[in-house]
């Protein structure tokens, strides 16, 4: 996973409240067995007006010019600025997968779903929450200002506007080692093996009904 | 990593109360969510996560293959092979199967599933097994969820297994290759959320009807944060299918866990399933398993009374399914909307499903029928859907109606029950278990404006096909809708029959 320290990014603002998982990576692009090329299907019914399948050549197919991210001026955007309840649905990996591949490594929304928001930091991607009021204020000044870009500052939990105002955010301390490190949590685990081990000792002469052998 | 970061905190508090959680003493009031919990607690780490045991990790071909293939590159084995089960259930066809899968993709999902089973020693259910199914059908059906278990999948609607006091949730896929790996998750305790529901079960409503009521009142981000325990009298009169269809969806309250506390129902259903225990290690289970409750004095984060009085059949009308109303209701005006946010929502859902505000839900009129999915395709599903269209044809204008049993076992005990006859008479077409129409990732789906009748769990724009529009309801309120063509209350349609 990639670390995460600084990012000084182009801003988009997706100004919608409740994205799901469905629109932010359909469906039929979850057949495939990668973790990459997602980025070209990313909001796929929002950005293209034809149905898209795995596979296709995105540079010939039809835009939604209305669509935020069909902007010329927001073209290289790294972070978006989201509605509230941003992610909800369905758990697929896919949908930060898609995010990363388009080139977003920080999401700025008043909140996030409870699974998404976990599989950001999976993929060394930054979920800042913001009160609503903060969040507002940034897509004004977003949408008001071509070529709106944030600095985002993990070691010290900022978020400072080009004019130098700064919003505080909070991660948890976890969170924020293995994002600033890119740290693998695995390997992190299998330092407690011996641990896991003890536990499963004493839980399976407790309840063995919970490791009846399933693989028979 | 600095010091200050490992984890170095010898036995906690978490352990105490384990050991004497395992006595059978409570020395503290505790929520049904904190006794699981605690019981699987390994340890505790310095900021407060920990590192929780999974007993159970089910598989589907959708969200494992990027697990596995982590788990090569790294040159890691399961750590307990034995704990996890497969079956592909996203991408199978519902027809011809025989003739296996014609989409070259899907095949090669559902193929690099049966791969990654045999080279990594997991059992599979493969899509020819009379057993293979929806995950969330299949677990509970073999006995794989077992009361106070925790329980994993890739996939939001894990919450599903919850029904049968299980702490069971939806994770990414770098989760899924964590548990493969270690058979922990490294988690936070989520808040505790209580919603009771207190009353006589009304007639014509369902667990599914008591889910998007709930979610229509508390919102889709309403559990965020929260393990939710559904509990009360109307809860505890649902079967377990009734229980599980509630449980399901609240991931669509925007809680990762649902529960039911342990009761008799409970115990009746696990009991002689193939998975459960036996003999004496049954009944040491059971007397374990009948702790699996909130304690009386159990405080929680946020809690909810609703009535059942006021629960009747409901239809959602929107992209998102807090967008809800009772079937003798109407899609609301924008005027009625809380804020400005709710209010751009709403037109945006109103603009998707091109229906006015103020439209009456039984006027609504449908393309399609799906009775399926893991919300509700189990057999008391089936059988309420059947009983609804036993003698009856579905309306012309409906242009497909299908019905797609949640496991090869649930088709099996509907055919000999002659459900399938009922339904095939009646114009649906029967077909073979899996996901199909619920998230369209197979042949089944809808096209651009059609209309759907659907006992799923998600209305979200696409979701069951591009410019496709989703109307959740109940097996009994889509069996209805498929005679009738458009939205009929079904306590009147019971009336009639």
């Amino acid at each position: 996973m990639e670390a995460f320290t600084t990012l000084d990014g182009l801003v988009v603002p997706l100004d919608r409240a409740n994205v799901d998982t469905d629109a932010i990576i359909p469906k039929q692009f979850l057949k495939s067995i990668k973790r990459t090329g997602y980025g070209p299907y990313l909001f796929d019914e929002w950005r293209y007006a034809d149905r898209g399948e795995p596979g296709m050549d995105c540079s010939k197919r039809p835009l939604r010019e209305d669509f935020v991210l069909n902007q010329e001026r927001y073209k290289g955007a790294s972070i978006l600025l989201a509605g509230e309840n941003f992610g909800c649905g369905s758990s697929r990996e896919h949908a930060p997968w898609a995010l990363l591949d388009y080139g977003f490594r920080c999401i700025i929304a008043p909140s996030f779903a409870d699974i998404f928001y976990n599989n950001c930091f999976k993929n060394g991607i930054l979920p800042i929450v913001l009160d609503a009021d903060a969040v507002r204020r940034l897509m004004d000044e977003c949408e008001s200002t071509p070529g709106y870009r944030l600095r985002i500052d993990l070691p010290e939990q900022l978020v400072i506007t080009p004019s130098g105002e700064t919003f505080h955010f909070e991660i948890d301390d976890f969170r924020k080692h293995c994002l600033i490190h890119g740290l693998d949590d695995i390997a992190l685990t299998l330092e407690h093996a011996d641990e896991i081990r003890a536990y499963e000792k004493e839980q399976r002469a407790r309840m063995p009904w919970l490791f009846i052998d399933v693989s028979g | 990593m600095p010091s200050e970061m490992r984890y170095t905190r010898p036995l906690s508090v978490h352990a105490f109360m384990r050991a004497y959680l395992c006595r059978g003493v409570n020395y503290m009031a505790l929520t049904l969510f904190d006794k699981v919990w605690l019981q699987h607690v390994v340890r505790e780490n310095d900021d407060g996560s920990v590192l929780l045991y999974i007993d159970r990790h089910l598989v589907h071909e959708v969200t494992s293959p990027q697990a596995f293939e982590g788990l090569r590159l790294a040159g890691r084995k399961p750590w307990r092979p034995s704990a996890a089960i497969a079956t592909p259930d996203h991408n199978v066809p519902t027809i011809e199967r025989e003739k296996g899968i014609a989409d070259p993709v899907s095949r090669v999902q559902v193929e690099a599933l049966d791969k990654n089973c045999r080279e990594f020693g997991i059992a599979e259910f493969g899509m020819h097994d009379p057993r293979q199914g929806i995950v969330h059908v299949v677990g509970p059906e073999q006995g794989l969820t077992l009361p106070g278990m925790t329980v994993v999948c890739g996939d939001s609607h894990t919450s599903t297994h919850g029904a049968l006091g299980a702490i069971a949730m939806g994770i990414g896929t770098s989760e899924v290759e964590h548990v493969l790996a270690t058979q922990c998750l490294i988690m936070k305790k989520p808040k505790c959320m209580r919603i009771r529901v207190e009353g006589p079960l009304p007639r014509g409503v369902t667990g599914k009807d008591i889910a998007l009521f709930i979610i229509g009142r508390i919102g889709t981000a309403g559990g965020t944060g929260h393990a939710i325990e559904f509990d009360g009298d109307t809860v505890h009169a649902l079967s377990m299918e009734g229980r599980m269809s509630l449980c399901n969806m609240a991931i669509e309250a925007g809680a990762r866990c649902g529960m039911v506390s342990v009761d008799q129902t409970t115990i009746d259903y696990v009991r002689g399933k193939p998975f459960a225990p036996k003999g004496e290690m049954w009944e040491q289970a059971v007397t374990a398993w009948r702790a699996l409750h909130s304690d009386d004095a159990a405080v929680f984060d946020r809690e909810w009374v609703f009535y059942s009085e006021e629960i009747e059949p409901q239809v959602t009308w929107g992209t998102s399914p807090e967008m809800v109303a009772p079937v003798t209701g109407r899609v609301p005006l924008i005027s009625e909307a809380r804020d400005a946010v709710q209010a751009d929502s709403w037109r945006r859902a109103l603009d998707y499903m091109a229906l006015k505000e103020g439209t009456p839900i039984r006027e609504i009129a449908i393309d399609k029928v799906f009775i399926g999915s893991c919300t509700n395709a189990r057999i008391e599903d089936l059988r309420s859907a059947a009983e609804i269209v036993r003698g009856h044809r579905v309306a012309s204008t409906v242009k497909q109606a299908l019905v797609v049993p949640g496991s090869g076992l649930v088709k099996q005990q509907a055919e000999q029950e002659g459900l399938d006859r009922i339904f095939v008479e009646a114009g649906f077409e029967w077909r073979d278990p899996g996901c199909s129409m619920c998230l369209a990732m197979n042949a089944d789906r809808l096209e651009p404006g059609e209309r759907c009748a659907s006992t799923s769990n998600r209305n979200f724009e696409g979701r069951q096909g591009m410019g496709g529009r989703t109307h959740l309801v109940s097996p009994a309120m889509a069996a209805a809708a498929a005679i009738a063509g458009h939205f009929v209350d079904v306590r009147d349609w019971q009336g009639e029959a």
